[in-house]
């Protein structure tokens, strides 16, 4: 991976899209790395679709528009394949992650992902309810992402998560979420 | 020791704002700035510093409650953008006129009509004429920095005058950025306490603000106005030393990138200037000299220096993020008037950008700085004034 | 008297001291005095509440001699004052004769 790694988001409104990028950048900020997170900027509106950004970087970020080329791309909401073009910009390399209940295999060929794209699956809103009991899928996109790009150790995303949190939620929401992260971590599927 | 955390620029400079704890914050808000005085009221609520918070009815009366507060002899803050800071506009020149020094944040965003919440300049440089210093600032840390040098620039015995640091609606006041902050007993010693001129409230010796003068002395009045700024130039240059020493960064009255041995240079405010620079580095790459300056003070403008940083380049590109209707952008009006003071000039085109928060993109910086190379080959230049990124 | 130049100024154009409008004295602006004519006087005062100025000089609730370093010569206390048996207290009389 080349010295700055850039991440696209695609959500809706509500799942957490932002917060899981904001999560992100605070965790990569170890090892004295720059970082960067950013929505597509707007009224907020619950349900509607939006783009988040994470830039990561072990030298100063001064770029300060949209990621157009992203490294990773972090679908949130797999109705989103749908209607928008997710893969837009893409590299010869980049990595889809997808939130879907479907096989790898299939939103590969939905995708019409070259080989050297990597597209990995994880179904995150069935971790999310199963761990806290509501479909917000951001902490186990969070805990694949963390899987499959190695930018961070799980303990430390963890750490994050926890600290991230913690500032607003009680106890069982904050465990629910740590849970979730792990379980993201390890359910990824690639094919 | 400095803490490196991953903030909003708005986080950023609210916490500059605590560091610093004013003694009075006049509140209003305005997209994209409230997040911003939403997070000091927290702080104020929080116990976490002991300012009087002024809630009011709208900016004009916010600039008004500084004003009052400020002749009164406190340390005096505000922060506003856009629409709030035109309504503002006949309180700036009597806060600059009265020789205030109010500190108040922008987060600078477009102006209505279309209504438009989204980054752009309009709102500060329709502020150029009221007599306040203008700070800009690229990122989340120049807005904290410079917030922090503001108050040791406005607040100096010599000056004396408000201060407006700027920074990019949502592009910078919205996005996480790393970054590092000083400690408080750093900032809190920096800045120094608050030293008063004529304040209001010290009642032993009465004094009055806001008399009526005409043809008399007026004129004269305005005069004095123009000679402080002149002398504010030396002043942030001193204050950005000691903030070297402080804090390890460095800040001049602009900042020149790769312009030394610049054959062509972008002249670039704010957050824009940051995506600039990986092109020109590219370009640097490709054997292209190009280079860049990012104005810092915009007023008062450093004529005179800007002119010595550019007098050695062919052509340079003054981008605008705001515009005058029938007129060339702002920004080129300053640095057209500060290069035709050389013997040789190089040659100067305008272009308008990212109006309304559109995206400014590598491939506008891309498309600018080859128009550029071909006009120092001795291409013609077809010109002056264009827009880029807009749809035909 | 010489004027200030532009370096001789007080930043923000603060007046340092309290009451210095005192100085200012606006009596030179007027046309027709008021001339107190104390055998016809009742001390109602009228002349004192009319006055826009501070004119009327009341020393333990009597009234006294004009200010006339202020009086512009409006000629209202004139008007307003009822007088005694039909002759005014108050006449005004124009300056320089």
């Amino acid at each position: 991976m080349s010295e700055t790694t850039e991440i696209r988001w695609h959500g809706r409104g509500g799942q957490g899209t932002v917060t899981a990028a904001k999560v992100l950048a605070d965790a990569c900020l170890s090892g004295g790395r720059h970082v960067q997170a950013f929505p597509e900027y707007g009224p907020e509106r619950a349900g509607a679709p939006l783009r988040a950004y994470n830039r990561i970087s072990a030298k100063e970020l001064r770029m300060h528009c949209p990621v157009l080329n992203p490294d990773i791309v972090s679908v949130v909401d797999a109705t989103l394949l749908d209607s928008i073009n997710i893969a837009e910009g893409s590299k010869e390399n980049t990595v889809f992650i997808i939130n879907t209940t479907k096989d790898p295999k299939e939103v590969r060929q939905k995708l019409k992902a070259s080989d050297k794209q990597r597209v990995v699956t994880v179904d995150a809103t069935k971790i999310a309810i199963d761990c806290f009991g509501r479909a917000l899928p951001n902490s186990p996109m969070l805990g694949a992402l963390c899987k499959v790009t190695g930018l961070i150790s799980l303990d430390h995303l963890l750490e994050d998560v926890r600290k991230s949190f913690g500032k607003k939620f009680s106890q069982k929401v904050i465990d629910g979420n740590l849970d979730a992260t792990r379980r993201g971590y390890e359910e990824v599927h690639e094919g | 020791m400095a803490k490196v955390v991953a903030v909003t620029g708005n986080e950023a400079v609210a916490n500059a704002l605590r560091q610093v704890n004013p003694d009075v914050c006049g509140i209003y808000p305005i997209t994209p700035q409230t997040d911003m005085m939403q997070r000091y009221a927290s702080f104020i609520s929080d116990g976490k510093v002991d300012t009087e918070a002024v809630l009011v009815e709208s900016e004009h009366s916010s600039m008004s409650a500084c004003i009052g507060a400020s002749a009164a002899g406190g340390r005096v803050v505000t922060a506003t953008s856009s629409q709030g800071l035109a309504l503002m506009w006949e309180m700036l020149h009597i806060a600059a006129g009265d020789r205030l020094p109010i500190i108040m944040p922008v987060v600078n965003r477009a102006l209505s009509a279309p209504l438009n919440i989204h980054g752009d300049h309009s709102d500060a440089m329709g502020a150029r004429d009221t007599g306040w210093i203008q700070i800009w600032s690229e990122n989340g840390q120049e807005a904290y920095d410079n917030t922090i040098q503001a108050f040791r620039i406005g607040e100096h015995m010599d000056i004396r005058l408000p201060v407006m640091v700027c920074m990019d609606g949502f592009i910078i006041s919205h996005s996480i950025e790393r970054m590092e902050y000083l400690d408080d007993p750093e900032v809190k010693n920096f800045v120094g306490p608050f030293k008063n001129l004529y304040p209001l409230l010290d009642l032993d010796k009465p004094k009055s603000y806001g008399p009526l003068i005409l043809t008399d002395l007026y004129h004269e009045y305005k005069r004095a106005q123009h000679e402080v700024m002149l002398k504010t130039k030396d002043v942030v240059l001193e204050v950005a030393k000691d903030f070297e020493k402080l804090s390890g960064r460095k800040y001049g009255l602009f900042e020149s990138y790769r312009l030394e041995d610049a054959d062509i240079a972008l002249v670039i405010l704010n957050s824009a200037a940051g995506t600039s620079k990986d092109v020109i580095d590219e370009f640097r790459g490709k054997g292209i000299k190009a280079g860049l300056l990012k104005p810092r003070l915009f007023r008062p403008f450093p004529y005179e220096e800007v002119a010595e940083a550019l007098k050695n380049t062919k052509a340079v590109c003054v981008m605008d993020r705001s515009d005058s209707f029938g007129g060339y952008g702002p920004l080129f009006m300053e640095i057209s008037s500060a290069l035709y003071q050389l013997k040789q000039k190089p040659a100067l085109i305008n272009k308008i950008y990212g109006l309304g928060g559109r995206d400014y993109l590598p491939s506008h910086a891309e498309e600018v700085l080859q128009e550029l190379h071909e006009i120092a080959q001795g291409g013609k230049l077809k010109i002056i004034k264009e827009y880029i990124g807009v749809r035909e | 008297m010489k004027q200030k130049g532009w370096k001789d100024l007080v930043p923000g154009s603060v007046i340092l001291e309290g009451g210095s409008a005192a100085r200012f004295k606006t009596g030179s602006w007027r046309a027709y005095r008021p001339v107190w004519k104390e055998e016809n006087c009742i001390q109602c005062l009228f002349c004192w509440i009319y006055c826009p100025d501070m004119s009327v000089k009341v020393k333990d609730g009597k009234r006294g001699e004009f200010d006339y370093d202020y009086c512009k010569g409006c000629g209202i206390c004139a008007l307003e004052c009822p007088g005694k048996k039909g002759n005014k207290a108050i006449v005004m009389e124009e300056e320089g004769t």
